[in-house]
């Protein structure tokens, strides 16, 4: 159908190549259906740059995020420790992750319990494939749309990336719109420290929702997202606004490139 | 007998002096009731300019201008009017008057310039009596801040304003100081409208100096009671702070050695000096928690940018990361205090969690760093929510149902949800 070219990264030993990087798809990139469109749009753009990347497959697991930030470290420590077991079996030296959460705790806490490797956010990556070349990204679809970027947690604030996923926005043409509290000021969606998969307290209202408004108020047609989690929460928070003005779409930037370059 | 004034401003300046130093100390023993964890990084040339960067550069006040701007008059003529003091201890302990005054032009540049600073103390400190108490300022307005930590707020400005005054009057009525017509631009306004007969004026005079450094006394003592320890300890607390991205949250060494017996991957010489018995996962009570979260604990001044920013507090949850840095302040005041009744801790039946922050606070969090980020002074929340979690999660087993249904895909099949780890391929096709 989609003529993904992927392969697992004991296929490629098998067939006697090294891959350059690992693709860490994530739990959200593997299961959730709105992630794994995430997914495959990353893995187009790979393709096409000939990017000779792997997957682990039926050997990933849970990278552990949020059985550590719901306070369970043993959990957390176990998957760490038998994920390292597993990217340190086959001498893998760099990352590429669509998840910010799997991207801080491989790159942040992974380290000291034996797994160092270079992990890119997917931002990040598609950014050093624009600077080395690999790609290029003309306007395409979204050329003068008012594209807005809401910062992930654990992209931005957790780690300082607050440029790559905007010079994406500005390679497609589009015209980004800050949002009022972006950046280091960036609002949470909701769904970080093992949130996404409990209800929440009791409030006056869902984190989404209040970040839903404020993207609604800004006049952006899109919102970018970087994260799984983000485009879940943030999706819901645009269905619930009760607004009839429901036609914010929201993309993953890495749908954004694909799309813009009509992959 | 003309020694009497020295004598007694002796007295109260080595009294006050030994006073500030033994609750200081108080403090230190209070904070090594914490846990004596190591850190991280130990890039001392680092973390000196992360002191310098955000504690004596206020790097992170600037971005809430207002009170930012406000902030920085008051605390740096805090610094500066403060080389005053060395005149004036030395007056009091020598009986002398004006002691630097032969420095002549530069003495009045001096004086001159901190009473200019002393003027724009007293505006400033006024606008914030006006932001905290007639503007509704919603971060002042918590549950939390009514009572003592209102009037503590109050208390601090009038002895702000109060003492610049007295400043400003002491020298408005040096009758000397005011025909020599130099570094009074404050004060000689005030010398021009004084309805007091010359004569009296020495009088006066004294009354304010006296009353001036016995502000500053109890002022100075006043703090140790007060959120505004940080005008110290903002400098250790920056100084230790984090260095790494904030998003890195703490591998236990205590579980590390459990997970490594379980998997047969155990050193021979990790974790066997520790019996496992004492161990606690995660924090239960202030002595659960590291001498670093403590000293946040007491460095806070309770200003409320983490809770403002805090996504659950502003979409109506009961948590609060200031909530939690005062909870535990109070907390290690009150566990510091039965060690001063009883000689050490008696079992008083309270704890950090359950008596002061509940699980719902705990549980509202997303872990966002919103509330780190916010901080002005590298102040934590996260971690002791973090390291409360731990406790409820691994100790109490008391994690939301959905949690452990989480937890348990996780054990199970690798993932958050109940799909099998054989289909996470399945994307694929």
């Amino acid at each position: 159908m989609d003529n993904l070219n992927v392969k697992t990264f004991s296929e490629c030993i098998e067939q006697g190549v090294i891959p350059e990087i690992l693709f860490w798809v994530g739990c959200a990139g593997s299961f959730d259906e709105r992630a794994k469109k995430i997914t495959k749009a990353f893995v187009k753009i790979l393709n096409k740059a000939n990017i000779k990347f792997a997957v682990l497959g039926k050997e990933e697991s849970c990278s552990g995020d949020p059985a550590k930030r719901a306070g369970n470290e043993f959990l957390f420590q176990m998957q760490a420790m038998n994920n390292i077991e597993t990217l340190n079996s086959y001498s893998i030296k760099s990352i590429v992750t669509t998840c910010p959460h799997c991207f801080n705790t491989i790159k942040n806490e992974y380290p000291e319990l034996g797994g160092k490797y270079t992990v890119y956010h997917h931002s990040q990556f598609l950014n050093k494939l624009m600077k080395e070349g690999r790609i290029s990204v003309e306007g395409g679809n979204f050329k003068g749309k008012k594209i807005t970027f809401h910062d992930p947690c654990y992209l931005g604030r957790a780690n300082g990336v607050y440029e790559a996923p905007r010079n994406l926005i500005k390679k497609i043409d589009a015209e980004l719109i800050e949002l009022k509290r972006s950046r280091s000021k960036g609002l949470c969606c909701g769904a970080g420290g093992a949130q996404m998969f409990k209800e929440s307290e009791q409030g006056r209202k869902e984190i989404s929702s209040e970040r839903a408004e404020e993207i609604e108020e800004s006049e952006a047609e899109i919102v970018a997202a970087a994260c799984p989690f983000c485009n879940t929460m943030i999706s819901d928070g645009l269905k619930s606004d009760k607004k009839e003005k429901d036609n914010t779409k929201i993309y993953d930037i890495a749908e954004l490139i694909a799309n813009a370059n009509d992959l | 007998m003309s020694y009497i004034p020295n004598i007694i401003f002796l007295i109260l300046l080595i009294g006050s002096i030994g006073l500030f130093v033994s609750n200081l100390l108080k403090i230190r023993r209070n904070i090594n009731l914490g846990k004596g964890e190591t850190l991280e990084v130990n890039n001392s040339g680092k973390r000196f300019k992360n002191m310098m960067r955000v504690a004596f550069g206020q790097g992170k006040m600037i971005s809430r201008p207002v009170a930012g701007i406000l902030h920085f008059i008051v605390y740096i003529s805090f610094i500066i009017i403060n080389i005053e003091l060395v005149e004036i201890i030395i007056d009091g302990i020598f009986g002398t008057h004006r002691v630097f005054l032969p420095m002549g032009k530069l003495y009045g540049i001096l004086i001159g310039s901190f009473e200019i600073l002393a003027l724009l103390v007293i505006v400033s400190v006024s606008i914030f009596w006006v932001r905290r108490n007639v503007l509704k300022i919603k971060r002042f307005l918590e549950n939390k801040m009514m009572g003592w930590p209102k009037l503590d707020a109050n208390l601090i400005l009038y002895f702000e304003i109060i003492l610049m005054f007295l400043f400003l009057f002491m020298n408005a009525a040096d009758a000397p100081f005011q025909e020599m017509e130099i570094g009074n631009p404050i004060s000689g306004m005030i010398y021009n409208n004084l309805l007091v007969d010359i004569d009296n004026l020495h009088v006066l005079e004294r009354i304010f100096w006296w009353s001036h450094i016995i502000g500053i006394f109890i002022f100075m003592n006043y703090l140790f009671y007060s959120k505004h320890l940080h005008i110290f300890l903002a400098f250790p607390n920056t100084y230790y702070a984090k260095m790494e991205e904030k998003g890195k949250l703490n591998n236990m060494k205590s579980v590390l050695n459990e997970v490594k017996l379980m998997l047969g991957t155990q050193d021979n010489d990790s974790g066997l000096n520790e019996s496992s018995e004492n161990i606690v996962f995660g924090a239960s009570d202030v002595t659960d928690l590291s001498w670093l979260q403590l000293l946040n604990a007491y460095t806070c001044t309770e200003c409320g940018r983490c809770t403002e920013a805090c996504p659950a507090n502003m979409t109506g949850k009961k948590l609060s990361p200031r909530k939690i840095m005062m909870d535990t302040r109070d907390r290690i005041e009150e566990v510091g205090r039965n060690i001063d009744k009883n000689g050490s801790f008696i079992p008083d039946n309270k704890k950090l969690l359950g008596d002061y922050i509940s699980n719902e606070e705990l549980w509202a969090c997303t872990s966002c760093n919103a509330c780190v980020q916010e901080c002005p002074i590298d102040i934590d929340p996260l971690s002791i929510i973090m390291d409360l979690r731990r406790y409820l999660v691994m100790e109490n087993s008391s994690a939301p149902i959905q949690l452990n249904n989480m937890m348990n895909n996780i054990e199970n099949n690798g993932a958050p949800w109940p799909y099998s780890q054989m289909d996470r391929l399945n994307w694929k096709n």
